[in-house]
């Protein structure tokens, strides 16, 4: 390019026209951000977010105490224990998670054989104090009553790709 | 030995050995579920198939005599192909149910299922189920998920010598049953968990209560009898979840007393966790301090012959070191461990161990049990007297019995009376059995505790000495005179000296007010009612039994799972248990509790380390320095003091009334306890 026409372009202030119509293009484009916390984002069914322990529909709760998440959690923050309940099933008399090691890997999930523990779509459960976030079973259960809807739609939907 | 080829591998093998065998000596592993190396081989899971040269089929190697120049082959295409067959086919009726599995983790279909299962089933068919059947509170039974390797039933018809268990129908509709609905009356039934290779026989106590992969392992000695079985402690956190047995052929095999195995639910029920003292005629809390000053006031100006200590039955031997030196600096001889008031001649170690050893039982060919029923007090060693008897064949191995004629012994046992005339007799050669002693090479004679405890018992175990030598059991190469304890500490006791010296007061002269203070490691065992109403009581051990409840002081002691320790069998072999878990609360190791209140009593003892405590051992009785224990023979037949009791014509009675609730850990287990309601007072259960 000759020197003339690099003078012309300066002249013209032809770089400053073509930047400001990048800014007005977008003036006018949709918004990209979104205004949390009255509008969220779309998430994947595969979201791994706050726990839950299910239930299956006639109220029996899923969770047998295999405790294959136990073993599987690379954080280490589940805790199991069990014990025949009356009717000699085996079933969990604790099941704690500390929220605060969690790593939300979603391993636990992919280990439970009877989809009892999931990773649901909540992302909200910041609380004030750390206790609050040692879950245990009582909160982990309230939360897959809560929660069954979304989560049953959520496995249904990743199911063919599991 | 027979030369044969595994894999190109040239291994030599004892003729008669099996392929199987073979295969292991090359180092080759052949998955198996119905082959076990200590029971008969049945050959029904087919899942070690080999090839061998020249067979047009692949063979059961568990079953499949080796011939010599023989070839095996373990990993062709053929053999990958038959055993996943096989696996299919066992997959087939076997439930999916791993996730509630209680051998999920450690499970023998599991394990090779990974090796050589398929990824999905073909079969769409439904799947069999079995009714679930009752064998007691031990054993928890999901019958679904077996697979027919008749492991359990060749244990109980074999091994435990109560052929309960048995097969009915056939093909797919095989069950294994005990026929009627009731307890398997074996006192090692708790080994058909350990040997079923599926989850079809659990543990009931057990159940549900943890996975293989959460414990922490400790290797231990049993303390319930006095074998001295070899076990694993597995715990989780605080508490020791299950034990199970150790493999030790010398000792146990990999067999484990039900006592041994399920008394685990006693260690945190009735403890001991803090000092306490008696104010006002009533226990209460106190602090170490204040229970060791109590002590040293009280034992203040009372001369050394006025204080005696008991040692209980299931104390290591650091303990009753500690308690005998700190007896020692105390000025007291008044010191025993024979809370049954058992008697022997000390002076020779020969005269109170188990002589030819427990695999000396293997190389016995006549064997005399006099006044014990070992069945009762030593399960794994009746296992194998059961073992050798079974191996010599029909009369191979003649067994009579002195005592107890209604025990089942397991075993053909000739009662030939019930009491030490019959001894008498014996002796005299009157009794057809004599000369089946003296025709024997390895003649045995086992005196127990019946014998021994009554007051004429060391002139009993006199007899029987005599009675050894007189048929050639006590020679150069041989030693077949045994006295079978039943205390696990006892032999350690006798070792360390823990009798009483000279002008000292056994366990009897220190009751009924004997002494003036009186101090119980663990003993609980002995009539705590007798103890002087003015005797100064001071309990140092882990339950609240007899012993706790008559102190006047309490110092909380340690668990065998809690406290390294060396414990001694009745063969007189010294072996060491590790620290499964802390103790609970304050209570601390036993030696520990003896050092700090020597210390308190100005009485300092001289070991500050358990290694330093070790050698004081080592010093006391060169035994517990000595690595191994080996048997041998004696040429010097010098008998036993007969004592002052001479022989009485009373029947020899069992030393055992409940077998389930011996000791005071026992006592604390709610397993325990339902067992003796089943097993030994079905009466009371059933009006209940």
């Amino acid at each position: 390019m000759g020197t003339l026409s690099k003078a012309a372009r300066s002249m013209l202030l032809s770089e400053l026209v073509t930047g400001m119509s990048v800014t007005l293009k977008a003036f006018f484009k949709p918004k990209a951000t979104i205004n949390y916390p009255y509008e969220k984002g779309v998430l994947s069914p595969r979201f791994r977010g706050e726990h839950a322990l299910r239930r299956y529909p006639n109220g029996e709760e899923r969770c047998i105490a295999c405790k294959l998440c136990e073993a599987t959690c690379p954080a280490e923050a589940i805790t199991i224990e069990a014990e025949p309940r009356d009717d000699g099933s085996r079933r969990t008399t604790r099941y704690d998670i500390d929220m605060t090691k969690c790593i939300y890997c979603g391993l636990c999930e992919e280990a439970c054989p009877v989809d009892a523990i999931v990773e649901g779509p909540n992302y909200e459960f910041a609380t004030e104090t750390r206790e609050e976030l040692m879950y245990n079973k009582d909160k982990l259960l309230a939360n897959g009553d809560r929660w069954e809807s979304v989560l049953a739609r959520r496995l249904e939907l990743d199911a063919p790709y599991r | 030995m027979v030369k044969v080829t595994v894999d190109g591998l040239p291994v030599e093998v004892p003729a008669g050995s099996s392929a199987l065998q073979a295969c292991e000596a090359a180092g080759k592993e052949i998955p198996r579920f119905c082959y076990h190396e200590r029971l008969s081989v049945a050959g029904n899971c087919r899942m070690c198939l080999v090839e061998v040269s020249g067979g047009r089929k692949p063979v059961a190697s568990c079953g499949f005599p080796i011939g010599e120049g023989m070839h095996i082959f373990t990993d062709t295409e053929v053999v990958r192909r038959a055993r996943r067959a096989v696996m299919e086919f066992l997959l087939i009726n076997h439930p999916l149910d791993c996730p509630i599995c209680d051998q999920g983790g450690e499970c023998d279909l599991q394990d090779q299922a990974f090796g050589y299962g398929a990824d999905h089933s073909r079969y769409r068919e439904n799947k069999r189920a079995v009714t679930d059947k009752y064998l007691g509170p031990l054993v928890k039974t999901v019958m679904t998920r077996c697979i027919q390797c008749t492991r359990c039933i060749r244990f109980s018809t074999e091994i435990a010598g109560v052929p309960e268990l048995g097969g009915v129908s056939r093909g797919e509709n095989l069950e294994i049953t005990n026929y009627v609905e009731k307890a398997l009356t074996s006192e090692l039934s708790g080994n058909l968990i350990d040997i079923c290779p599926v989850g079809a026989l659990t543990s009931q106590p057990y159940a549900f209560t943890a996975r293989s992969w959460e414990l922490r392992r400790t290797d231990s000695i049993d303390v319930c009898d006095a074998v001295g079985t070899n076990i694993v402690m597995h715990a989780r956190g605080a508490a020791v979840l299950r034990i199970v047995p150790r493999i030790n052929d010398e000792v146990n095999e990999e067999w484990l007393s039900d006592k041994g195995r399920f008394v685990v639910d006693g260690f945190r029920r009735r403890r001991l966790d803090r000092p306490w003292g008696r104010v006002d005629g009533r226990l209460q809390p106190a602090s170490w301090q204040d229970a060791f000053s109590t002590i040293a006031t009280r034992l203040k100006n009372v001369p050394g012959e006025r204080i005696g200590a008991i040692a209980g039955d299931m104390c290591d031997a650091e303990s009753m070191m500690a308690l005998k030196d700190l007896m020692e600096t105390l000025g007291s001889s008044n010191i025993d461990c024979r809370q049954d008031g058992a008697k022997y001649d000390t002076s020779r170690r020969d005269f109170y161990t188990f002589n030819s050893g427990i695999t000396g039982i293997e190389d016995a060919d006549a064997l005399l049990i006099v006044g014990t029923i070992p069945r009762q007090e030593a399960p794994v060693l009746n296992a194998r007297i059961r073992k050798r008897f079974l191996a010599a064949g029909r009369g191979g191995f003649p067994i009579a019995m002195i005592g107890a004629p209604n025990a089942d012994p397991t075993y053909a046992a000739t009662v030939l009376g019930e009491g030490p005339d019959t001894l008498a007799k014996l002796a005299a050669g009157e009794l057809p059995f004599a000369d089946v002693l003296k025709n024997a090479k390895n003649p045995m004679v086992i005196v127990g505790h019946g014998a021994l405890t009554r007051p004429d018992g060391q002139a009993i175990a006199k007899a029987c000495w005599d009675l050894a030598v007189q048929v050639g059991a006590i020679t150069a190469g041989w030693h077949g005179f045994n006295v079978l304890h039943t205390a696990a500490s006892r032999v350690a006791g006798l070792d360390l000296g823990l009798v009483p010296g000279t002008g000292g007061r056994d366990v009897a002269g220190m009751l009924d007010g004997g002494v003036d203070v009186l101090w119980l490691l663990g003993a609980d065992e002995f009539a705590t009612d007798r103890i002087g109403p003015e005797t100064f009581v001071i309990y140092q051990g882990h339950h609240g039994d007899a012993g706790a409840a008559r102190a006047d002081v309490i110092l909380p002691g340690t668990l065998y799972a809690e406290k390294p320790g060396t414990y001694t069998n009745t063969e007189g072999r010294v072996q060491e248990a590790f620290r499964a878990i802390m103790p609970p609360g304050d209570a601390r190791e036993d030696w520990r509790i003896l050092r700090a209140f020597s210390e308190v009593a100005g009485r300092k003892l001289p070991y500050d380390t358990l290694e330093a405590l070790r050698a004081r051992m080592a010093r006391a009785n060169p035994v517990f320095g000595q690595p191994a224990w080996v048997r041998h023979g004696t040429t010097d037949t010098t008998a036993p003091q007969a004592g002052p009791v001479s022989v009485s014509s009373d029947p020899f009675r069992p030393v055992i009334a409940d077998y389930y609730l011996t000791h005071a850990v026992c006592r604390a287990s709610p397993t325990m306890e339902t067992c003796s309601g089943i097993y030994v007072h079905p009466a009371i259960e059933a009006a209940e």
